[in-house]
């Protein structure tokens, strides 16, 4: 079992929050937004809490909030906020100041994920996935009219 | 000299002014549309449109052959992505960063932004300035030097007030640079005396500051 801090509970962050906890994780969630809160609990049986999840409203730049949730004990960090710049800063500090062994962060620009990623940064980009699917589809498309 | 200023506000626009006014080649970087039209107006093609963190926006601009990048952008991640990418993609010898919140300072050293510059300390710094209760004041910081510069007033019963120059007992590593009096500044030679009241400036090793001040601050 491990501990994962996520920052910043949108979409994807608060779904990899829920299955993860499902799967017998610890997971504690911060996001400056209450409604991500609401989100986490959504369609769901028990709360958040009851389910045994943390929550944590503060900002992804605060250092107090961000030991509030956790993350001096964290096994894995995830930057999931909805900024680029917020997640590449963020990912960097839980590295660098709070050595967490292990950091993912989603990065929305293909090119700059693909920078950090050199760098030695666990980049995640959405939208060098879209961009595939596309591709694929298509091609299957221009195949199918082919035949 | 090419510089890429990102962000067009107060800041951003009245140093790209300066900067072209001293003949350099300056290029500022604004994203939003409106607030970009509006200093295009102005500035012609010294302004570009786009988003500065995104790659090809910063070579767009050049980003490539500049020699110095000053990111001042309302927003501290912005700031410290764009100098970051700006050093250690593309090489460029000169960042400046502008730190909006003075808490996120830590986050610029730890990501290797500096000179980092922040607002609020500089009108802090001359509030002490201009206040000399406060004691000690920093001129300068050349942490890469292992320098700094600092003012003191001489206060009235220290060991400095009525001594000598050379007859202060100032650690190996520290000088006496300048003494500001009433009259006017002066550079001070090895048998001026020092009066209570002056203010002095003294070059040292940052380590020193607590063995020199103590020197210079008397019984209040």
């Amino acid at each position: 079992m491990s501990f994962i801090l996520i920052v910043g509970a949108g979409r994807v962050g608060s779904s990899v929050a829920r299955s993860m906890l499902a799967e017998g994780h610890e997971v504690s969630v911060l996001d400056e937004d209450p409604l991500s809160h609401e989100r986490l609990d959504a369609g769901q049986a028990t709360t958040w809490e009851d389910a045994g999840g943390r929550f944590t409203i503060g900002q992804a730049l605060e250092r107090e909030a961000l030991v509030e949730a956790g993350i001096e004990q964290a096994d894995v960090f995830i930057a999931s906020t909805d900024g680029d710049n917020t997640n590449l800063t963020i990912a960097q500090i839980a590295q660098r100041m709070f050595e967490v062994p292990h950091v993912l962060v989603r990065v929305m620009d293909p090119l700059r994920a693909e920078w950090y990623a050199a760098q030695g940064l666990r980049t995640i980009c959405p939208t060098r996935y879209a961009i595939l699917e596309f591709e694929r589809e298509l091609r299957s498309i221009a195949d199918e009219a082919v035949a | 000299m090419y510089a890429i200023i990102v962000g067009g506000g107060k800041v951003g626009l009245n140093l790209t002014r300066e900067l072209l006014g001293k003949g350099q080649e300056v290029t500022l970087i604004e994203q939003l549309r409106p607030r970009y039209l509006a200093i295009e107006e102005e500035l012609e093609h010294v302004v570009q449109y786009g988003d500065a963190t995104e790659l090809w926006v910063l070579e767009r601009a050049g980003i490539q052959r500049a020699d110095l990048v000053i990111a001042v952008t309302g927003d501290d991640e912005d700031n410290i992505l764009i100098c970051q990418i700006a050093r250690e993609k593309y090489l460029v010898e000169r960042i400046i960063a502008r730190v909006n919140n003075p808490r996120n300072r830590r986050y610029f050293e730890l990501l290797g932004v500096e000179p980092a510059v922040s607002a609020t300390d500089l009108i802090l710094r001359l509030i002490e300035h201009e206040v000399p209760e406060y004691g000690l004041v920093h001129l300068l910081d050349l942490p890469g030097e292992q320098l700094e510069i600092i003012e003191l007033e001489v206060g009235a019963g220290s060991p400095a007030a009525g001594s000598s120059v050379a007859a202060i007992a100032m650690p190996e590593g520290s000088l006496l640079i300048s003494v500001l009096r009433e009259d006017g500044g002066f550079v001070p030679r090895g048998d001026t005396l020092i009066e209570a009241g002056d203010q002095v400036m003294i070059c040292l090793d940052p380590g020193l500051e607590s063995r020199v001040t103590p020197l210079f601050n008397g019984s209040r």
